[in-house]
């Protein structure tokens, strides 16, 4: 945890510095503002990796000398086959097409995303299956 | 050895490996990085070669001077198409969204990406983003025209009406979000899903870039998302946000894209760097040179590439020179930090010129001659002089195609044997290169001559009185030899699928994880994992006698045994 802390807050802190930099040489409010959203981009998951790393033993694939055995266990659940995905896709591109054509193809395309919602869900619920 | 088996039982009843659906149900449902990563480099593949096909309708229309072979308005949609295409719909995604999907997680031990159905999602908004863009063609009123950068006001309700450029809004806005979803998958599976042993600094450089790359997708997507909003609104609901008319700034658009059309520019290279320093020590028999210094170059590119936006903006005279001329500057040297190691990992090594390798050569030839132009473009003075001419267009399609193209078919033909379990016909593949090589420079080494003649990029027609003539027709026969390397690609791949030759598991004695399980790998990609000492664990597990971590200098294996609970 302590490298990828490092990683972000590094980036971060980086920003930062160019923000003030750019802030005071240039005045220009624009790029101030997205300069220093990238610093809290940085800094905000650092800080947060941070707060983590302080309280954890190094996990595994922290400790350069881990043996494969100590990873073993429950990865996480991941589904195999599903439809759902595509069928939000779906929605996601008549949605975005209503902006070009009429409202009428949001109706369908946010009747795909609400099913997408409910069917995901449920598939969660039962265990990741189709 | 035993953690993949375990990690099979993690999985939910009946659905790993029977009623394991087929053909088409499987392309629709699957949640399998190494299926959606294919479907993202055929579809990717696919764009390229549609857009490819524009760059050659572009190249015929410049042949002659006065040529009259397409109209203006249909020239104006081809390069605004096959810019947004190849940038949006081919480079980044044939990247981050298929090399990073299928190789990413087997580098790193993992049996799937952290979020398999969010991954199948982006595929998805990819897919029905592609093709919203070319929808363009059809419409009455044609595809988008204002480039693939929109300047405003060209790309206002007046200026640009119809539905096209909605079309292309909504196009990119679905990609946009597409490689968002990618950026946060990728991101969270390097630093969750590693296997014990793999720490950050063993991880590959492949991973470490892609890792980056996410980064800079994090930060750039969202800004080009907000702009693309901004411009719908002022387009049909009269904001006027980027018209003077209603007291808008014009230029507010361009610093808005280029925040994040420059660092895109890094997120469309980085990953292909990445396959670089993977492919340059297996083919030069030697560990990567300098390490440490890489990662760092990666991250320090990340860095400067957000503060260099403005330097696409020096003719408008609102931004400030030398700030973004110092940061452009800065930028080549962790660029050319990245060039020295991969010529020192070449130093001394035995070097064997298989088709991988002969790409990426060619990569670090083209692309260093396209970097030192942006070295010298990067200087207000002669960018004042360049800009808006083809020696600009000839820059970026040397570092582009560079990285797109060489580096991106070197690591096409590298892990092709494992994606596929077929090995290709070498010589087809270094003909392949061969062709590519000569046509690319016969394209686009006159271009910079071009615009230094004074050629504006974006236009239809030229007089013969201009004397581009003679430049203009080399560099078209340039693009038709181009194409024709890709015809000497597709045959290869048709004989390979056709009169298949079986790959090895690990067909160039690679060092990196995905080379330690099967080629092609199965379900959940790992049956047994060798121990991961050093940054070349597979290269350790085969060559015990020259294993890294028996190396004197080697920094983890003597560490005392660190016991911590979990």
């Amino acid at each position: 945890m302590k490298a990828e802390r490092g990683i972000y807050l590094i980036i971060g802190t980086f920003f930062f510095v160019i923000t003030v930099i750019y802030f005071l040489w240039s005045g220009e409010a624009g790029g101030t503002i997205m300069l220093f959203a990238a610093a809290g981009l940085g800094i905000m998951p650092g800080l947060y990796m941070a707060w983590w790393a302080r309280r954890m033993a190094p996990r595994p694939e922290d400790r350069p000398d881990a043996t494969l055995a100590e990873g073993s266990g429950p990865v996480g659940a991941f589904p195999a086959n599903t439809i759902w995905p595509f069928v939000f896709g779906i929605g996601a591109a008549f949605t975005g097409l209503s902006l070009v054509w009429g409202v009428w193809l949001a109706v369908i395309g946010i009747g795909f995303i609400l099913s997408t919602a409910i069917n995901v869900s449920l598939e969660s619920r039962r265990g990741g299956s189709v | 050895m035993t953690i993949l088996e375990e990690q099979l039982e993690s999985h939910p009843e009946g659905q790993a490996h029977h009623d394991e659906p087929r053909g088409l149900y499987l392309w629709l449902t699957s949640t399998d990085h190494k299926i959606i990563g294919k479907n993202y480099m055929y579809t990717s593949l696919v764009f390229f070669i549609i857009a490819g096909a524009m760059a050659m309708l572009i190249r015929t229309q410049l042949f002659s001077p006065n040529n009259h072979f397409v109209s203006p308005q249909t020239y104006n949609e081809l390069f605004t198409i096959h810019g947004s295409m190849m940038l949006y719909l081919f480079a980044g995604p044939f990247a981050f969204g298929g090399f990073a999907n299928y190789i990413l997680p087997l580098q790193i031990g993992a049996p799937d990406m952290a979020f398999p159905r969010l991954n199948a999602l982006s595929y998805w908004l990819y897919v029905t983003g592609g093709i919203t863009m070319l929808l363009g063609f059809f419409t009455a009123s044609g595809a988008a025209a204002f480039g693939w950068v929109a300047y405003a006001p060209l790309s206002s309700a007046t200026n640009s009406p119809g539905a096209g450029p909605d079309l292309w809004i909504v196009s990119i806005m679905l990609v946009g979000f597409s490689g968002i979803f990618t950026a946060v998958n990728l991101v969270t599976t390097t630093f969750y899903l590693r296997a014990p042993g793999m720490t950050m600094f063993r991880l590959p450089i492949f991973v470490w870039n892609m890792f980056v790359t996410g980064l800079l997708i994090l930060i750039a997507f969202p800004v080009l998302t907000a702009a693309l909003i901004m411009l719908y609104v002022d387009r049909h609901f009269g904001a006027h946000v980027f018209s003077v008319a209603g007291g808008g700034i014009p230029v507010l658009w361009q610093n808005l894209f280029w925040f994040f059309g420059h660092p895109e520019v890094y997120i469309l290279a980085l990953p292909f760097f990445g396959m670089v320093t993977e492919i340059v020590p297996v083919f030069s028999r030697k560990p990567v040179f300098g390490y440490k210094g890489l990662v760092f170059a990666t991250l320090a590119i990340a860095g400067l590439s957000t503060g260099v936006w403005a330097h696409h903006m020096f003719t408008t005279g609102t931004v400030l020179l030398p700030f973004f001329s110092a940061m452009s500057l800065l930028i080549a040297v962790p660029t050319g930090i990245k060039i020295f190691t991969w010529i020192g990992t070449m130093w001394k090594g035995q070097v064997e010129f298989r088709s991988p390798m002969l790409f990426v050569v060619g990569f670090i030839f083209v692309f260093t001659m396209g970097g030192i132009t942006g070295v010298l473009l990067a200087a207000p003075p002669i960018d004042f002089a360049t800009h808006d001419t083809y020696f600009v267009v000839a820059h970026f399609h040397q570092v582009l195609f560079g990285t797109a193209v060489f580096a991106g078919f070197g690591g096409f033909y590298y892990w092709y044997p494992k994606m596929t379990g077929r090995m290709f016909r070498e010589n087809l593949a270094k003909l392949h290169f061969w062709v590519t090589f000569i046509g690319f420079n016969v394209t686009f080494l006159p271009q910079y001559l071009l615009g230094l003649k004074g050629m504006p990029r974006r236009i239809a027609e030229y007089l013969p009185a201009d004397h581009y003539t003679t430049l203009n027709r080399i560099s078209t026969i340039g693009a038709y030899i181009t194409g024709a390397a890709f015809i000497i690609w597709m045959a290869n791949m048709w004989i390979s699928w056709r009169k298949p030759i079986k790959a090895s598991d690990n067909p160039w004695d690679g060092h990196t994880l995905e080379w330690a399980t099967t080629s092609p790998p199965s379900h959940h990609n790992f049956e047994k994992l060798p121990p991961i000492r050093s940054q070349r664990p597979v290269w350790d597990m085969n060559h015990p006698e020259y294993a890294d971590w028996a190396n004197p200098d080697g920094h983890d294996s003597s560490q005392p045994e660190k016991v911590g609970e979990r």
